[in-house]
């Protein structure tokens, strides 16, 4: 008989030994998360350990492996929503803030356009009359000369607006290169706006991803609920320095063609007609920070980049004595006269604010708004009681169904289902192994998958054993037999398993979610147990032929 | 000779042809009776297909489902399921109901203010209740999600079906993927006669019951191939007969310990996911049937192309391998 040799048998014993380690830590999985955390707490302070922080860190040892398997939200309980992000809501704000620089580039051109003004148009589109239709020509060029080349990978070459000429109008909108890298831009914004509110609560592993082109994928484990989830990112904390028109009682007051009737935060019953676009916008922020007004009131310090600043030096050395408005989310926050120039760019928001009110309002400040709204179309809040009776019911099963499989399997085949019992437990311990090396997320349908491949995994072992007989029917010698049998097993078990393999590659590509997490147990399952099934009985069997010599076996 | 459990004897010659006839008219009988049924009684969507909310609702006093139902009657939520679940896995003071509300005109997914009214009416009826999952799908999701799932299904069957080809011949192909929506459809009909509900998790359920079955399949598939060329005279169907006595052993030791798994998961496994278990478990049974009494029935309709030629698929092919 022709065994393996020495170093093959070294390296799959090593590997299981390695799975083995690597799967104890979820043994004691609570333990080893609070390790984990300290540990991750202590590195955060810069390598100095409170004395709670040291005594969780001592909850598990250093030199183990301390990776967990992750667990799904339906398992650990918390917030799950899909969010489409209305990119088109951009275009109306691009279109907005272009018309300023139209009209001035058209007023530039009066001798030859005429009188220009704005007309009705959808969102999206900007639409410009001229009086002078002879001046259409010099309007076109005047605004195309506006035009910047779009930036982005596959829109070289192109300009970011197109500009055509419909009878006496104007119309100017996006092309199609620039909505393409501006939905692209937007998605990136919301998605860091959305991780960094995220993760000022300071929750464990959230995770935020791109989905298709305009959708966001949020999970954030423990987190009380999905409305909560929505409060926490949908707050915009917009803010806004716009110019005062006038100043009412009347809530139903007319408000005039693009200007906004917006309520007072502090005096009830007081609304300001706004300019409806804003001198300069929160987005053009670089700091802000909770403080205090001389008269020691709660206040939010902020200050703008140099494009902000200037213009905010511009328009306040232009109207020195007229009121602006500080917006915040559709309410007027506070409307002072500006007294001067304020040149430098910083500035500071008073108001009747609560200490907690002015730190969390500059924590939006920083994060910023969302660039663009957002429509929830999934939302699934799982308890943090439901996924743990999850865990325990599946954690049941699973023995069990470990338990009677090794009896079944022990009864059928005495001692080689002793051996495949052996590698029945390496080979869960390797999946697990395999889940928190990788990185992997244990959901409610994983643990089904485990269970799955509790039964599914002996069935090399089957085919191997079963063929083994077969062989020894034909009175092969017990050495010869067990060779034929896993050389003769090896084509069918190969079939079976990449068919399998196929489909859960399937079930990875298509299925979210749970699915997903099925998915991964189901594929990781098959190569753990073709593995175990393969070479680790066999090294077994080996090991146990060449030490008692047996003249005859019996499977 | 030690006590061994058998779920087959050493040697079997059970003719799987002799009533073959009985068992294919017996399958396309399932098979058309499944499309029926899921025609005329249709599916209990889950809301992951056709949008809503659901509403898992859990207390220490009983389920009255007449309460539940008279106190969101007076939100005008449209159609209201509620229904109690049992399961062995509940403490005695744990009651659950699941509440399935439509998806609501007008919104994608719903709105928060509604479910907070559905809790505080609740609340007001039982103050012990608490929501241990609130999940909502909007309709533009589902839509979505109902087309993936349709895709995964042809997918992974088109996938298998190449595989199969490529490693044996294009009979064998047919045969297997005939199987394979023999087991699909089957199930199925389960579902719509029972009328369980079906949802995402049920597709990967279908997906996997296509592993399972092809995995059977194949095993035959390769004794036979095997023995092909082994006995080149003998007929066809005896061909089939021997191998799948040869192998009936081990499909009754690999179904036996996958269903002693399963059986283990669907009682003890909690409710959540025992619609997902019943589906593989009911599976593994049809799709153990199937690779017997179908796959290899319809290759022999089919027929082989026995005259000799370069066998692109030499059952030692993957023996070179040192294992």
């Amino acid at each position: 008989m022709n065994s393996m040799p020495l170093w093959k048998r070294v390296i799959i014993l090593a590997i299981c030994a390695w799975g083995i380690v690597a799967a104890v830590p979820n043994l004691n999985y609570t333990a080893v998360e609070r390790h984990n955390d300290a540990v991750a707490a202590i590195e955060a302070a810069g390598g100095t350990a409170t004395v709670e922080q040291a005594a969780e860190r001592a909850l598990w040892p250093d030199w183990l492996p301390s990776a967990l398997v992750n667990l799904g939200l339906d398992l650990r309980g918390g917030a799950h929503l899909l969010a489409e992000v209305k990119v088109e809501d951009v275009y109306k704000a691009r279109m907005d803030a272009l018309w300023p620089e139209v009209r001035d580039a058209l007023r530039d051109q009066r001798a030859a356009v005429g009188n220009v003004r704005r007309q009705p148009s959808p969102d999206g589109t900007l639409r410009v009359a001229i009086s002078n239709p002879e001046g259409m020509a010099a309007a076109l060029q005047a605004v195309r000369a506006l035009a910047t080349p779009v930036v982005s990978l596959t829109g070289v070459g192109q300009n970011d607006i197109d500009v055509t000429a419909e009878g006496l109008d104007l119309v100017v909108q996006l092309s199609q290169a620039e909505r393409a890298a501006t939905d692209d831009r937007t998605l990136q914004q919301s998605l860091e706006i959305i991780r960094r509110r995220v993760d000022e609560v300071g929750t464990r592993e959230p995770t935020i991803q791109r989905q298709g082109d305009d959708r966001v994928l949020i999970q954030v484990p423990g987190i009380g609920s999905a409305a909560e989830l929505k409060a926490l990112i949908g707050t915009t904390a917009k803010l806004t320095f716009n110019p005062v028109v006038g100043r009412t009682t009347d809530a139903g007051a007319s408000a005039g063609a693009r200007n906004l009737l917006l309520p007072s935060m502090d005096e009830a019953g007081t609304y300001y007609i706004v300019e409806e676009t804003p001198v300069v916008t929160g987005e053009e922020l670089v700091d802000a920070q909770p403080a205090f007004d001389q008269n020691g009131r709660p206040a939010v310090n902020f200050r703008f980049n140099p494009s902000g600043a200037r213009k905010f030096g511009d328009y306040t050395a232009a109207n020195i004595g007229a009121p602006f408005a500080i917006v915040l989310d559709q309410e007027v926050i506070s409307a002072p006269v500006i007294q001067s120039h304020i040149a430098g760019g910083s500035g500071i928001i008073t108001g009747s604010f609560s200490v907690e009110e002015s730190t969390k309002l500059a924590v939006l400040l920083r994060a910023g708004a969302l660039p663009a709204e957002m429509v929830f179309l999934e939302e699934r809040t799982i308890g943090p009681e439901l996924g743990q009776d999850s865990i325990d019911a599946g954690k049941m099963a699973a023995l069990i169904a470990m338990a009677a499989v090794v009896v079944f399997m022990i009864a059928s085949y005495g001692l080689f289902g002793t051996f495949a019992t052996v590698a029945l437990g390496i080979n869960v311990a390797l999946l697990f192994g395999l889940l928190a090396t990788i990185g992997g997320t244990l959901t409610l349908p994983g643990i089904a998958g485990i269970v799955l491949t509790i039964g599914m995994a002996v069935d090399a072992n089957v085919l191997v054993f079963e063929r083994i007989r077969e062989e020894l029917r034909h009175a092969k010698s017990p050495g010869r037999a067990v060779e034929l049998g896993y050389e003769k097993a090896l084509s069918a078990i190969i079939d079976a398993n990449i068919t399998t393999f196929i489909t859960a590659t399937v079930l990875f590509a298509v299925g979210s979610g749970p699915v997903r997490g099925f998915a991964i147990t189901l594929g990781l399952g098959i190569i753990t147990s073709v593995f175990t099934a393969l070479y680790v009985t066999r090294v077994l069997v080996e090991m146990w032929l060449s030490w008692r010599r047996p003249k005859t076996i019996v499977v | 000779m030690a006590f061994r459990l058998r779920l087959a004897p050493e040697h079997t010659n059970i003719n799987f042809f002799a009533y073959q006839w009985a068992t294919l008219g017996a399958s396309a009988f399932m098979v058309v009776a499944s499309i029926a049924l899921w025609l005329v009684m249709g599916l209990n969507f889950g809301i992951d297909f056709r949008g809503g909310t659901t509403i898992r609702t859990e207390s220490s006093t009983p389920v009255d489902v007449g309460a539940y139902r008279a106190a969101l009657g007076t939100l005008d939520l449209g159609d209201v399921s509620i229904t109690e679940v049992f399961d062995p896995t509940f403490r005695a003071d744990q009651n659950v109901a699941q509440i399935r509300i439509a998806p609501q005109d007008g919104s994608e997914a719903v709105l928060p203010e509604t479910i907070a009214a559905m809790e505080t009416a609740l609340k007001a009826i039982d103050p012990a209740i608490s929501f241990p999952s609130v999940e909502s799908v909007g309709p533009k999701v589902s839509g979505e999600l109902i087309w993936s799932a349709i895709l995964a299904v042809l997918g992974a069957s088109g996938a298998i079906m190449v595989y199969i080809w490529l490693r044996f011949e294009w009979q064998y192909a047919v045969g297997a993927v005939a199987a394979l929506v023999h087991d699909v459809v089957i199930t199925i009909g389960v579902f719509a006669l029972f009328q369980i509900k079906f949802d995402l998790a049920i597709v990967a359920a279908l997906l996997t019951i296509l592993g399972y079955s092809i995995n059977d399949t194949v095993v035959i598939f390769d004794r036979l191939r095997e023995n092909l060329i082994k006995y080149k005279t003998m007929p066809l169907r005896d061909v089939m007969n021997l191998s799948a006595n040869e192998t009936l052993s081990r499909t009754l030791m690999t179904t036996g310990t996958t269903l002693i798994a399963l059986i283990a998961m669907l009682i003890f496994g909690g409710d959540v996911i025992r619609g997902f278990v019943f589906a593989i478990t009911f599976g593994i049974i049809i799709g153990t049937y199937s690779s017997v009494y179908v796959a290899k029935n319809i290759v022999l309709a089919i027929g082989l192309d026995r005259s000799d030629k370069p066998n692109k698929g030499a059952p030692d092919e993957f023996a070179n391998i040192d294992a």
